[in-house]
């Protein structure tokens, strides 16, 4: 922990918190399961500790430990909590509330769902310190106003007097923050904090969070999956897996040095860029496509290409008809005007109109794994509903080749008889995945697949799309607005932006300048793995 | 989760922790964990069935068999006494319980039959036909239900089959609305959506992909709706437009014998004898309510 590079303050090297040996039981199914299994952190005043890992990890649940909290249907079965001299595993919960909202604070992921939607902003930012009579309240309420000014939130004298729903997501997550500020913690508690917001609005989150714990000289901890993000924030990190730590060291140590398989391969992944191939045969093509819902016109005269055994990423943010897209091209949304063309021959516009032979050859994958399979059928069910219906495949044949199809998505035949409750949200998706190959398409529509996943998992999905790619020659509509994935995955990228397109070709073409304006926000708002990233691009950009 | 790879692999994610159970050992778990009150209606309900099933071995007399002496009283011979004309009434309860229940089962199995058929379908196809079909309902639905019967009952006489097919049509009006509204939740799911680009029939949609996710609350309908019908029946046999004579039924029971309470005041167990049906369609509607209530309760989570 001597590192050159680490930039904690010199001054200040008293430990604030101390866990030692945490174990933290988990009940389900009529037994407790170890959740943490012994994990050692400390923390000193000031310092901003990274946590991060796959889901299940543990992370949030040892982020929630450090307050001494434990979800209900979890306990702390070992292990001692020593937050500046107070042990919080033994403390009453008398005592517990009283560090609580004024020296150690929690920030949600979910700022939407933490509010309460019918108080104004500014009374919720001062309730803790003002009914802990941490000041009085008219001056609380002028340090909130200041805290709002510090978190570059607009209108900060006003904005206070607003309602929960009348902000943006992202202002909501920095209103959080300054609540959590306004007693002036000790500790501050980052739970995924700008995990639901798009990549454009975190930027501006980050950065005002890192402002403020470092002006007030607050001790952190940052529980994230992605770790680009956790590379602007923390000065040490911290990996866990299986709830139990797997390496720990400084930040700048941990991303160009990182000893342990597991983190090399953490790393290795964010490396992934699929060499574009330019691409001829064309097998799908929509062309002059108007589309509308009721009265709501929301694609413009749309046209898009795709070369057979290629990838086109068609990205933009919500509400840009994207997903319309998608919906036009399988039928589920006949267009007002224009043609729907496959393999040479124009489909019928609606989906009851085409051959079954027309609907093997393109299937869909969702960005929901969790809400795209029927909660109540085995894998075996959703996988070979597929083989039975399109190639009449039955018994043994259709047994061999679900394993077949399993083991083509990296899972085993013990997965056969789950159903999709028992799946982690990985394995949920290559499900779908394998539901698709099931039919033997030409086209699979990728619908924002890998948003809803963990950033290791997401690359872990990726990868085995190229693998199929390059195997089976599949074409794919890959949906997202994600950029990153886009570099990992497309030859040729669509950018499309209130339901028209910007801009169509191949993938390095749309990615060197000259930039279109929204293209080029969008491209330099996605978090890299430097450390510098963020304090460069503040100073480029100016926010 | 056994082995645990160095690298990052697929098969070794973490998902949710459970274990695997036979179907006896989940069904003793599920045992174990009923409170007192579902274990009594679990109770009271097995033996009404038993005594339903086993009707003619339980019974002394014959259904329909007429003793000399009417209004006889509670006596060794006749363990209750005998009906106005001269009928054991301990036997007509025991056959009462096979011909009022196995009526009311029926009905119930009919109206959740023709209600989520349908329920189902408008959910689905969401077009005119939706909207014809909740219109109709609320159409029927505004006419008061004992009412209508009757009148329907008077048209078509009160024969069994009549009875059934009346009572279930009405009442299917309660579980077309349920069914419909859980339902449509569930076919705006990704997973129909994704059977429709698979171009699946309609039936498969209905049985396959919507209906095992909305079993809970329409098990749970099926419990309450069988204690309406059951109670309608009896309102209509008290009526004297339900089950008819000779078949033995608890309503018609209760009206054929109400005036002995009259007599209370000189023999406290002829007052007793028309509760007795009566006390044996309270209870039965008591502990199907109690099962109902713990099913309701274990499965208000996956209602969602």
């Amino acid at each position: 922990m001597t590192d050159p590079t680490d930039h904690r303050p010199e001054a200040n090297h008293d430990i604030l918190l101390k866990m030692r040996d945490i174990r933290i039981d988990g009940y389900s199914d009529e037994q407790w399961h170890p959740i943490i299994k012994g994990v050692d952190l400390t923390l000193r005043r000031g310092e901003i500790m990274g946590l991060i890992g796959e889901s299940g990890a543990g992370k949030s649940t040892l982020g929630k430990a450090a307050m001494g909290y434990t979800q209900p249907g979890c306990k702390l079965s070992g292990g001692s909590i020593m937050f500046d001299g107070i042990d919080l595993a033994k403390a009453s919960d008398r005592q517990k509330r009283q560090l609580w909202g004024t020296r150690i604070a929690y920030v949600a992921q979910s700022a939407a769902a933490s509010f309460n939607p019918a108080h104004r902003l500014i009374d919720q930012t001062v309730e803790a310190a003002t009914r802990r009579g941490v000041r009085p309240d008219a001056e609380s309420r002028a340090d909130a106003v200041e805290l709002f000014r510090a978190l570059q939130l607009p209108d900060p004298e006003t904005i206070g007097n607003r309602y929960p729903h009348q902000v943006s997501g992202g202002q909501l997550q920095r209103v959080m923050t300054a609540m959590a500020m306004s007693p002036r913690p000790d500790l501050i508690i980052f739970d995924e904090p700008t995990t639901a917001l798009d990549v454009t609005t975190q930027v501006e989150v980050l950065a005002s969070m890192r402002k403020i714990v470092e002006e007030f000289n607050t001790a952190a901890i940052y529980i994230t999956h992605d770790l680009a993000v956790v590379a602007q924030m923390a000065d040490f990190i911290q990996v866990l897996r299986y709830g139990e730590e797997v390496e720990e060291a400084p930040t700048r140590q941990m991303l160009t040095r990182p000893e342990q398989p597991y983190t090399k391969s953490l790393w290795s992944v964010r490396a992934l860029e699929k060499p574009e191939v330019k691409g001829d045969d064309i097998v799908l093509s929509i062309d002059n496509i108007d589309a509308a819902y009721g009265p709501l016109k929301v694609l413009h005269d749309v046209s898009i290409k795709l070369p057979r055994g290629r990838t086109v990423a068609v990205v933009g943010e919500s509400g840009s008809g994207k997903s319309t897209t998608a919906r036009v091209m399988t039928g589920l949304l006949p267009p007002l005007s224009g043609t729907v063309t496959f393999n040479g021959e124009v489909l019928p516009a609606a989906l009851k109109d085409r051959s079954k032979d027309q609907l093997q050859r393109i299937q869909m994958i969702y960005q929901m794994a969790d809400t795209a399979m029927n909660p109540r059928q085995t894998v075996e069910d959703i996988i070979g509903r597929p083989l039975e219906f399109y190639l009449g495949l039955k018994g043994k044949e259709r047994e061999e080749r679900i394993l077949e199809l399993l083991d083509m998505i990296e899972l085993d035949e013990t997965f056969m008889d789950r159903l999709p409750s028992e799946l982690s949200g990985g394995q949920k998706q290559r499900i779908c995945i394998a539901r698709a190959l099931a039919a033997r398409p030409d086209v699979i529509i990728c619908d924002e697949v890998t948003s809803a996943l963990d950033q290791i998992v997401q690359e872990g999905i990726l990868q085995l799309l190229l693998r199929l790619q390059k195997k089976y020659n599949i074409t794919y509509l890959f949906i997202t607005h994600d950029i990153a994935t886009v570099k990992a995955i497309s030859d040729e990228i669509v950018v499309m932006f209130e339901g028209k397109v910007v801009e169509q070709g191949l993938k390095s073409e749309i990615l060197s300048p000259p930039f279109p304006d929204y293209t080029k926000l969008l491209l330099s708002s996605v978090p890299e793995m430097d450390p510098d990233w963020l304090t460069n691009l503040l100073e480029n950009r100016d926010i | 989760m056994s082995e645990q790879p160095e690298t990052y692999a697929a098969a070794a994610e973490v998902g949710a922790v459970r274990k695997r159970r036979t179907a006896w050992e989940r069904f003793v778990l599920l045992m174990k964990s009923a409170p007192p009150s579902a274990w009594f209606g679990m109770i009271v309900v097995s033996l009404y069935i038993l005594v339903a099933i086993f009707a003619d071995v339980l019974a002394h007399y014959g259904e329909a068999e007429i003793h000399p002496v009417p209004f006889a009283p509670w006596s060794d011979e006749f363990v209750f006494g005998t009906d106005q004309i001269g009928r054991d009434v301990l036997t007509r309860l025991i056959y009462g319980a096979r011909n009022t229940m196995g009526i009311a089962l029926a009905t119930t199995f009919l109206s959740f039959l023709i209600g989520g058929g349908l329920g189902l379908v408008a959910a689905i196809n969401r077009s005119w036909l939706d909207q014809a079909l909740s219109r109709f309902v609320d159409v029927l639905m505004a006419i008061p239900s004992l009412i209508f019967a009757l009148m329907l009952l008077s048209i078509f006489g009160s024969t069994v089959t009549s009875l059934i097919i009346i009572i279930a049509v009405l009442d299917s009006t309660r579980v077309f609305r349920l069914t419909r509204s859980v339902a449509v939740n569930v076919a705006v799911m990704d997973y129909v959506e994704a059977a429709r680009l698979r171009g699946e029939g309609l039936g498969w949609i209905m049985r396959r992909e919507i209906l095992p996710n909305i079993m809970p609350p329409l098990v749970a309908e099926f419990g309450l709706r069988f204690c309406f019908v059951f109670l309608t029946i009896a309102a209509l046999s008290f009526l004297g437009v339900g089950i008819q004579p000779p078949t033995a039924d608890w309503g018609s029971m209760v009206r054929a014998n109400a005036s002995l309470i009259q007599f209370a005041k000189y023999d406290i167990t002829a007052a007793i004898t028309p509760l007795l049906p009566a006390a044996a369609i309270a209870l039965l509607t008591v502990a199907v309510n109690f099962i109902v209530d713990w099913f309701l309760q274990k499965t208000s989570g996956l209602r969602e």
